[in-house]
């Protein structure tokens, strides 16, 4: 079994965004990079199955030579081996388009990606991808397991979950909960040195959007105590003051 | 030429989402001076199809083949795309719920189209063509230029006001060519608990952390949610710890919500908590420790004990629901 794990490389989530003074660009300076949280999870299930079906992992990024400390946490955790296209990732028409090209060329069983990056937070790339191959794509999976070539996979709806049969290949997003974090160990962050990482050229694609600019959300004002004696006294102000109930 | 909508039904009923999609759609197509076109996909009646013409709909196109009726991502972006197609359609606009979130960019590729998610504003249209959506996982908004001469959105839930602007729709069958392959998912079970409102698209949210101290002490924050009418959810310590279920987390790495009132019980307010819920119109935030980092971005605080406060606060919204009977 083939796997395929698409990871982006994203600032911590504990970081101060900052923009330029024209707001048009992140400033990157003094901000930790570090595996997007959701493709973490999507490389932790992916090892657990490649380890149950002898199967094996390879991690796949778009972006330049900046992330490979990223692409080597990657290969500590466990994945195989690592492909990095060398291009600046524009969109998620841009990106998907990259990842879909590779997988034309080298056929995978499995997708896997985070559901969403903890920065863009667009959720578009694993579908994209998906329909560039013309293969299903569950975004929302909460669990995943195979059974003799078909994945079974619980998914997020609206209200709800269901579960799915699934034939492979197939891409699918990784939700908190899919599988337990892996914490790498010394022995993976030795191997992941010598681990393969294979540097790609892009393919040509049209960009279709761009940033531009960014903004942060305005302060709250300060906040205001209600006496916990008083409590109940909470719903009769919001009615008057901020009219949501 | 058109903005098109793609209005989501579950089972047969269009809901509050659909409303402000067709809404949003309605004052969009008025900026762009171009008709606007609703579609249905799956089972829904006449009468249901018509509602869409009180938000402003002018034409209503109804996919309603039997094929249809369970929900398939692949074959309903397939629709949505030949119907953009046969309306010369600008703008495609759906939900940003979890159908939605995975059929846009199913759509944007088949037409090489821009695609703009998580819309959560009117778009500029004035030369540019340039979207709002949260980014930094709430921490901040990114304003995004769509550049291709189609667009497909997906707008935020409660972002928008559903706002009425009657017109008599003209209902027209729409019957798209179907593939096979489309239906490769098998669907095996559903589950809907349709007696709890739905967490993504709540316009009222109370949530609890681990103040809470275990599972055994949910049931006054169930109680407050009912009495409420609101949704209920939690914080990742608890849904990490089993107490409640992963689909209740909000915050950096659970889901972000935008509701009207978003009331935190027993949650410190650690910034990846906030980057979940910095889009709530209004946070109220309970907490006996005064130190409680969540107050700096709370509009209202009380200081005090969950296991004091919330039994005062659900008799209070007893009474409040009460008095607007």
């Amino acid at each position: 079994m083939k796997i395929l794990v698409c990871i982006s490389h994203v600032p911590d989530t504990t970081a101060k965004i900052n923009f330029s003074p024209d707001n048009k660009e992140f400033l990157s300076s003094g901000v930790t990079y570090i595996l997007n949280p959701y493709d973490e999870i999507a490389l932790s299930k992916a090892v657990d199955l490649a380890s149950a079906n002898n199967g094996t992992v390879t991690v796949i990024h778009v972006g330049d030579a900046g992330s490979e400390p990223t692409i080597r946490k990657a290969l500590a955790i466990g994945a195989n081996d690592a492909v990095r296209i060398n291009a600046v990732p524009r969109d998620a028409q841009f990106v998907s388009k990259q990842i879909a090209a590779y997988v034309k060329q080298n056929p995978f069983d499995m997708i896997l990606c985070g559901r969403e990056s903890s920065d863009h937070n667009s959720s578009s790339v694993p579908v994209m991808i998906a329909e560039r191959l013309d293969i299903p794509c569950v975004l929302f999976a909460k669990s995943l397991t195979i059974d003799n070539g078909n994945a079974s996979i619980e998914s997020e709806i609206q209200g709800g979950k269901e579960v799915l049969s699934v034939p492979m290949p197939f891409v699918a997003g990784a939700s908190e909960g899919m599988a337990e974090w892996k914490i790498p160990n010394m022995r993976g962050i030795m191997s992941a040195r010598t681990k393969p990482l294979l540097v790609v050229e892009a393919v040509d694609a049209a960009v279709h959007s761009g940033i531009h600019h960014f903004e942060k959300p305005a302060p709250r004002s300060a906040v205001k105590l209600i006496d916990p004696e008083n409590a109940g006294t909470l719903f009769e102000v919001l009615r008057s003051e901020k009219k949501v109930i | 030429m058109s903005v098109l909508v793609y209005i989501e039904n579950i089972e047969g009923n269009f809901r509050k989402p659909s409303f402000e999609i067709i809404s949003f759609g309605f004052a969009l197509a008025q900026k762009l001076n171009l008709p606007l076109v609703a579609l249905s996909i799956g089972k829904v009646s006449d009468d249901e199809l018509k509602l869409a013409g009180k938000y402003g709909a002018s034409r209503v196109l109804n996919a309603g083949n039997e094929k249809l009726s369970v929900l398939s991502e692949e074959a309903y972006a397939s629709v949505i795309a030949q119907a953009a197609k046969q309306e010369d359609a600008k703008v495609i606009i759906m939900s940003s719920s979890f159908a939605g979130k995975s059929i846009a960019p199913r759509v944007a590729v088949k037409l090489d189209a821009s695609i703009g998610e998580n819309v959560v504003d009117l778009p500029e249209t004035g030369g540019s063509f340039i979207i709002r959506k949260g980014a930094f996982s709430g921490k901040a908004f990114a304003f995004v230029e769509l550049l291709s001469d189609v667009k497909v959105l997906s707008v935020m839930p409660n972002s928008y006001k559903v706002v009425e602007n009657p017109v008599q729709p003209e209902l027209s069958v729409f019957e798209p060519q179907l593939r096979d392959e489309d239906f490769r998912i098998k669907v095996l079970e559903v589950k809907r608990a349709t007696d709890k409102v739905s967490l993504p698209d709540a316009e009222l949210v109370v949530s609890a952390g681990r103040g809470l101290k275990g599972p055994e002490n949910w049931g006054m924050i169930e109680e407050l949610a009912e009495v409420l009418g609101a949704a209920t959810a939690c914080s990742k310590p608890v849904s990490d710890s089993g107490w409640r279920p992963h689909s209740e987390h909000v915050g950096q790495t659970g889901i972000a919500i935008s509701p009207n009132l978003y009331i935190a019980v027993g949650i410190s307010g650690a910034i990846q908590h906030l980057a979940g819920v910095s889009n709530s119109k209004v946070i109220v935030v309970v907490n006996k420790d005064p130190e409680a980092p969540f107050f700096k971005a709370a509009d209202y605080g009380i200081v005090g004990d969950a296991f004091e406060v919330i039994p005062k606060l659900i008799e209070a919204a007893k009474a409040f629901k009460a008095s607007q009977n």
